[in-house]
């Protein structure tokens, strides 16, 4: 800890910061542009200007930038200094110069870090007469709208897109006053972090497209503390409704989870809350008739009533995507006996042996903020950009903490973004990549290895043996491979915090054990290893955890007539098994009922469908990838009769007779039952904020103080303001009245204080820059590591050898946009997602380009577009995974290409 | 599609760098002294050869006041426009010039013969005032020089 | 009086190729310091001859090279990089130099790289140098010849690579950390300082930087010793200095002189004092960046600290006279246009101040200034100075300005109230 001095008076700040953010950290208004707590600073702007002093005697001083000025012991500074007041004030009125009056249309307004620092500095009156510079604006796809009128120039979009994000196609082009930030041509920002550009860009220069859509300001949203479901990273979100449609979906600060940043499909997926194919209504399909009928709920009880009478033949199909407390209720129903994992087979499998690493293993889930940390990272399997983006944005991150820990040995600090960059330019860090095919990380990466998923799970094994021979001999290792896992070994032993990450990806569970057993030889010899395990879908974990049996069971026991009804909650089983299978069973099982919010090919052919709230309209407890239970807040009410699926799976309980369900009036009714039956959940207790609001009714508002609208919002129903919709579940109001103090940190609805509109204003909920927010980390972890270690390793399995000679190895290929299906709703993401392809290597291809072939697999044939993929191993095959048109084939599997377009071999 | 010397130019004088990309001057340099000026589709492609991105490139093309990213004459007249040539009669020169060649600064004539272009100090300050027409420089100019250099060009 | 620098110089400019310059005794420095001197004693002795930096700036050349980490552990490669990307308006120097006598810059810089034990050398050259180009070109093929350059140099196991690169053209790319950008590529934005150049510069690794006039001197330095270099100049300071004059003056041009002559000399003496029917009334004592000086400062000695004295600098010495028929104002607007052209973008005041104070001239200029107009030209020469921008171009354009308003502030005052400008 440092003294310094502020207006003369010393306050004790942390070692290391700079003197904005000190200044910050303490609470201080000063103002700035450039420097962003995640890109560091350049002292570009020139906004955050203080005097600083030489000493006690010095009273003259000299304007110094706080963000490039460290806060060393005994530095005095003055902010209300009347030359640094000036000069800040003189700053904007430069920045006002070319300025456009847009506010009243801008969409910014209302959140915009420039109107808060102009207010801010106090400029207020016009002295320029002459012209302003004007630009031309680009089309820069489905995310983002752009006006370059109202650039200032702080160059924080290209910081954050081209250096800390690694995107190529934005930059800076010309110079002088005439600066501007764009792409070579016209174009969708290639970028999955493009969208992080609303949040960084402190005016209206890139806005949210999506949101512009159905525009509405940020005082007029009702907010929640959420959590992202379109992968299984878990990412905090704060998304915002108006007149019952979700509007946009911004970044929610979380320390040890997402920091400042979203991706594409997690900020642009939300459409799907919104969309045509919503299922609002109880219906019914009889048979023989084409178009399903409404049921009015008391129908639904009464045929509830009949069908479970008998309870020993209805069985539950949980789901990776629905909540904790759904897939719970559901199993309450059926009985722990008659649940099953609505997972595909290699899932299932895979997500077993994960949970059963991170259980029974020594080393911990490292967490996503975890990753960024890591000084030597071995990807086993895994395309991370795809699966799990923002590990893959903070894996990016690698080389810049490699070259801030050389900076530091010339004294600079690891918040001099330019310095350490210049230093970082020639720094590879010590990143192993080792997937099916050419990845967007490898240009990260010291080494790469492309091969099938058997010879990606020997090289696990054989970095394993270099680490520990004795434990584990491969006396027949090929020597290329042998020379690249002694690389990778050595980095892994050399690093302070090596760390090994591999997923669900390849469907592949030798693998994960593969990266599971050097992950365990890193702990046990005594380094701080850590294992991330990338999942699929929002709850993966949380249903793996809950047990249920394999859905090939489930499919058994209807095939053999032992099962009357099948429950599926919010799953759509052709993504799970194969078309055939799926058909037989909704089939032949004599009631199909469905409980989800989407129209999906499943519900398509469902008795009886009942309409389960989203994310928005429910709060739930989802489970992420590192094992942390989040909790993530209803933001609207539920219409009509959407309920959250516990809520249906309740009354259907009740309609039965099944007293499972009685005492669950509230969610925490449920999770007190749940954490009974499980003990692995546990800790879900504790996602309760313990609150002792001094307001009466002691709720935190959903609604801004400055919400507008609301006496004549519902008055085309009723011109009398109804009564705000009570929540049983959560301490959140669907209201603008309540406690309008700082909430504890899991209750934040939106990021705002008094002079700070915008999310920068997220620095007065942050314990200190960077740092958790006040009152510390949300969440909680189910999994640490075992107390007892038996020193095993798994064993390695012999690899499957291909059958034919003209046979290639198909293996799934993932997309950010288009692999999973509920952002698909979202028409910007479904434009950016491919059609369907298979990748070849452009060594062998036996067609060009986009010429198609037909081709054999699983028994099945296809006919698609070829794609060239420069770097596939030549005996292997790619299929994009989820893609609408492509059904579920179980990968990987052998494929013969049996003709071209050009010459058709049958 | 650049030409085979104008890629192997490049590849040699990337050699000379620590990264390929830190060779993208010197490579629009090449590209430009063959085409007289950089189009979207010759950036584009010198942008493939060195392994960056063409807006990577272009961030630093059109920062620099001796890359052309539109189409240019035959011949580049520079006209210095900075302090000493202004006080020894750079609006004679200048009006001059406009006159003779019927174009403005930034603009070719028809014949596509010239572009006319301002520039910073040439470093000539005592014959000035100074123009450089491609290598050549001109100093101590009055419009009868003038006259006489630009029948020079063809 | 000798002439080290431009002993050699032609009057027609015709180079020295290497024989003619090592017979006029070229590359003895060089011999002396590889054969005979350890890297730090180089250092030493340029230290104390009291080289100031040529470029503008008059750091100490010998302090410079000692901040350059030396020893077996220091990072490698090391750079030494030559800025001869001369572009401040009204200076002309580092040409006749360069087209004169190149194997001179190219000695210094092969005695500056071994002093700091750079093993890779650029000279970065302005475009519209092109003769100069030219006949480096020519000299460093000419040097790797007689083994000058390249590996194992007169046998003291010192090897050097010397680079010629040729700038694709702006004037901000003068500026030391800019111009490294430039050199790897980029878009020549100025770097924050610390870290300085010699410990992080060229592709982060310790980099010397010097200019074109001052590396011309170490040669000489090294044969000749520092107290000779000391006693070449009238002030602390040591050396000669090539001194200029351009503008309405009878003879303008470029002299060697020492360092430390007065205004008054070069005016009168060298450039034969103004043309006929002219007086002089103002000088730009060291190109465009420096502040104005009066008829009433022409006994002020051309050196560094009595140029800071006076209330300019010295700059790179070489001035831009300004006649009484000459308008101030039109000056004024003439010199913000080049430098809010030449802002790089990156900061707000220069980018934006700099822009907004040369449309307040050019209105002025034109006639249609206000009188409110002169206090926001002063309050920017108030806000913009050092270390309140990034670099020191918008600091350097204010000198001018602020010079002019305290000189000349009736000029501008007459131009608003008459609506025109009284010198056409």
């Amino acid at each position: 800890m440092v003294t310094i001095y502020i207006e003369g008076e010393a306050y004790t700040v942390k070692e290391g910061q700079n003197l904005l953010q000190a200044c910050l950290s303490l609470g201080f208004d000063l103002p700035y542009f450039c420097w962003h707590p995640a890109l560091g600073s350049v002292g570009a702007c020139r906004q955050c200007a203080v005097k600083r002093f030489k000493d006690e005697k010095d009273l003259r001083g000299e304007l110094v930038m706080a963000c490039m000025t460290p806060a060393g012991d005994g530095t005095r500074i003055s902010i209300n200094d009347a030359e640094a007041a000036k000069f800040r004030a003189g700053v904007i009125e430069w920045l006002m110069i070319n300025h456009p009056h847009d506010c009243p249309i801008c969409d910014e307004g209302g959140e915009c870090h420039l109107q808060d620092m102009t207010v801010m500095t106090g400029h207020n009156y016009r002295h320029y007469r002459f012209p302003k510079r004007t630009h031309h604006n680009q089309d820069l796809g489905p995310f983002l709208n752009h006006e370059m009128n109202r650039c200032i120039q702080c160059y924080r979009c290209v910081r954050f897109y081209h250096d800390y994000a690694g995107g190529s196609d934005l930059n800076a082009l010309a110079s002088h006053d005439h600066v501007y930030f764009g792409r070579f041509e016209n174009g969708p920002l290639e970028s999955e972090f493009s969208g992080n550009l609303v949040e960084i860009c402190p005016t209206g220069v890139f806005t949210d497209k999506s949101l512009k859509a159905h525009f509405t300001r940020k005082w007029d949203l009702q907010t929640a503390p959420s959590v992202c479901v379109h992968c299984g990273l878990g990412c905090n979100t704060i998304p915002g409704e108006r007149y019952g449609k979700l509007r946009r979906v911004r970044n929610r600060y979380h320390h040890q989870v997402n920091g400042y940043f979203l991706c594409d499909r997690g900020r642009y997926g939300y459409e799907f809350v919104n969309s045509t194919q919503r299922i609002r209504h109880p219906l019914q399909r009889t048979a023989g008739e084409a178009i399903p009928i409404p049921m009015t709920e008391k129908e639904v009880l009464d045929l509830a009533g009949t069908i479970l009478a008998d309870p020993g033949k209805v069985i539950g199909i949980g789901s990776p995507r629905a909540s904790l407390e759904s897939n719970f209720a559901l199993r309450t129903l059926v009985g722990p006996d008659r649940f099953y994992a609505g997972l595909s087979d290699s899932d299932f499998s895979c997500l077993a042996t994960g949970c059963n690493i991170l259980q029974k293993g020594p080393v911990p889930a490292s967490t996503l903020q975890g990753v960024g940390l890591a000084d030597a990272a071995f990807i086993l399997g895994e395309d991370v950009t795809q699966t799990a983006p923002l590990m893959a944005l903070n894996l990016r991150r690698m080389r810049y903490r490699k070259s801030a820990r050389i900076a530091s040995g010339f004294q600079l600090p690891e918040w001099n973004d330019a310095a350490v960059r210049e230093i970082a330019q020639l720094q590879k860090p010590a990143l192993f990549i080792a997937t099916p095919y050419p990845t967007r990380l490898d240009e990260e990466a010291l080494r790469t290895f492309y091969a099938a998923p058997d010879d990606l799970a020997r090289l696990g094994f054989a970095v394993l043996s270099a680490l520990d021979p004795e434990a584990f001999p491969m006396p027949d290792l090929k020597d290329s491979l042998r020379v690249l896992a002694d690389e990778i070994a050595q980095a892994l032993l050399d690093a302070k915090r090596p760390l090994v990450i591999t997923g669900t990806a390849c469907s592949h569970p030798a693998l994960i054990e593969a990266a599971a057993n050097v992950a365990w030889c890193l702990g046990r010899k005594a380094r701080a290893a850590a294992f991330a395990l990338c999942v699929p879908e929002c709850n993966s974990l949380g249903l793996s955890l809950m047990g249920g049996h394999d859905l090939n069971s489930a499919f058994q026991a209807v095939r053999e007539g032992r099962v009357d009804t099948v429950i599926i909650l919010e799953n759509d089983l052709y993504r799970r098994a194969d078309t055939e299978t799926v058909d037989a069973m909704l089939r032949n099982a004599r009631h199909v009922i469905v409980i989800d919010h989407q129209q999906t090919a499943t519900a398509a052919k469902a008795h009886v469908v009942l309409p389960a709230a989203t994310f928005a309209e429910a709060t739930s407890t989802l489970i992420n990838n590192e094992g942390r239970a989040q909790r993530g807040y209803a933001v609207m009410p539920a219409e009509g009769q959407i309920r959250a699926g516990w809520r249906w799976l309740r009354k259907l309980m009740n309609a039965a007779g099944h007293i499972g369900a009685r005492s669950w009036f509230r969610l925490e009714d449920l999770a007190a039952d749940l954490v009974k039956d499980m003990p692995v959940f546990q800790p879900i207790v504790g996602l309760d904020p313990k609150v002792d609001l001094p307001t009466p009714g002691g709720k935190i508002p959903r609604q801004s103080h400055r919400y507008t609208g609301r006496t004549a919002m519902h008055a085309d129903i009723d011109v009398s303001e109804p009564k705000p919709p009570a929540d049983e579940d959560a301490p959140l109001a669907f209201t603008m009245e309540g406690y309008d103090g700082p909430p504890p940190p899991e209750l934040i609805s939106r990021i705002w204080a008094p002079g700070w509109n915008s999310e920068q204003a997220l620095n007065k909920f942050q314990s200190e820059i960077n740092g958790p927010l006040r009152g510390g980390d949300t969440g909680r972890r189910l999994i640490e590591p075992a107390a007892s270690d038996d020193g095993r390793y798994f064993a390695m399995t012999p690899p499957a050898a291909l059958s034919g000679e003209d046979e290639y190895l198909l293996v799934p290929i993932h997309h950010i946009f288009g692999s999973e299906a509920l952002s698909m709703a979202s028409p910007g993401i479904a434009q950016r997602a491919p059609r369907p392809y298979l990748a070849l290597s452009p060594e062998n291809a036996p067609a060009k380009e986009n010429e198609r072939v037909r081709l054999r697999v699983n028994g099945r044939s296809l006919d698609l577009p070829v794609k060239l993929l420069p770097g596939m191993p030549v005996r292997m095959a790619g299929l994009p995974v989820g893609l609408p048109g492509l059904a579920k084939l179980a990968l990987p599997a052998a494929v013969k290409i049996l003709g071209t377009e050009k010459n058709k071999k049958e | 599609m650049l030409t085979e010397q104008e890629e192997k130019d490049i590849e040699a004088v990337a050699g000379h760098y620590p990264l390929k990309k830190a060779a993208g001057i010197e490579a629009l340099k090449i590209v430009q002294k063959h085409r007289g000026w950089v189009s979207d589709e010759t950036l584009s492609h010198v942008a493939d050869v060195l392994e960056m991105s063409p807006t990577e490139l272009d961030a630093v093309a059109t920062f620099y006041n001796f890359i052309f990213r539109r189409p240019v004459g035959r011949h580049i007249i520079l006209v210095c426009d900075s302090v000493s040539c202004w006080i020894m009669g750079y609006d004679t020169i200048v009006n001059h010039l406009e006159k003779r060649l019927g174009i403005g600064f930034g603009e070719t004539t028809v014949d596509g013969r010239f572009t006319l272009l301002p520039n910073v100090c040439l470093g000539a300050c005592d014959r000035a005032p100074v123009m450089m027409i491609d290598e050549q420089l001109y100093g101590e100019l009055d419009v009868e020089k003038i006259d006489k250099i630009l029948a020079s060009f063809e | 009086m000798e002439s080290p620098l431009t002993q050699n110089i032609r009057p027609d400019i015709s180079p020295l190729n290497l024989p003619e310059y090592e017979k006029a005794g070229g590359y003895q420095g060089l011999r002396k310091a590889l054969t005979q001197l350890a890297p730090d004693e180089v250092t030493a002795l340029v230290l104390e001859s009291n080289l100031r930096g040529r470029g503008g700036a008059g750091f100490s050349t010998g302090r410079k090279w000692s901040f350059v980490p030396m020893g077996d552990d220091a990072p490698r490669p090391k750079y030494l990089v030559i800025n001869a990307d001369e572009m401040e308006p009204g200076t002309f120097k580092d040409r006749l130099l360069m087209e004169g006598d190149p194997h001179q810059l190219i000695e210094g810089i092969i005695i500056a790289a071994y002093a700091v034990q750079a093993g890779i050398a650029y000279i970065f050259l302005r475009r519209a140098y092109v003769t100069a180009g030219q006949r480096l070109e020519t000299a460093i093929k000419e040097a790797y010849a007689k083994g000058y350059l390249g590996q194992n140099i007169l046998g003291s196991g010192f090897n050097l690579d010397l680079y010629l690169h040729v700038s694709a053209g702006r004037y901000i790319c003068g500026e030391e950390t800019a111009l490294l950008n430039a050199l790897e590529g980029k878009r020549a934005v100025p770097r924050a300082k610390p870290p300085f150049p010699p410990v992080v510069g060229l592709w982060g690794k310790p980099t010397a930087f010097n200019n074109v006039e001052t590396i011309c001197n170490v040669s000489h330095i090294i044969r000749l010793g520092p107290a000779w270099f000391r006693d070449l100049s009238h002030v602390p300071d040591g050396g000669s200095k090539i001194y200029g004059a351009s503008g309405k003056v009878r003879r303008p041009g470029a002299w060697e002189l020492p360092m430390g002559v007065t205004i008054r000399e070069i005016l009168e003496e060298h450039a034969g004092g103004m043309q006929d029917g002219l007086e002089v009334r103002a000088i730009l004592p060291g190109g465009v960046s420096t502040d104005l000086l009066t008829a009433k400062h022409l006994d002020v000695r051309m050196d560094f600290n009595s140029m800071q004295e006076a209330g300019s600098r010295l700059g790179t010495g070489t001035m831009v006279v300004i006649d009484d028929r000459t308008c101030i104002v039109g000056l004024l607007s003439n010199l913000m246009h080049f430098f809010a052209q030449e802002s790089c973008g990156w900061c707000t005041p220069c980018r934006e101040g700099l822009a907004w104070t040369s449309r307040i001239l050019k209105a002025i200029e034109q006639g249609q200034g206000k009188l409110e107009d002169i206090e926001h030209l002063k309050r920017h020469t108030r806000l913009i100075t050092l270390g309140h921008t990034f670099c020191a171009l918008a600091p350097g354009a204010m000198e001018p300005l602020q010079s002019a308003l305290t000189y000349f502030e009736d000029d501008f005052r007459r131009h608003i109230l008459e609506r025109r400008c009284p010198w056409r």
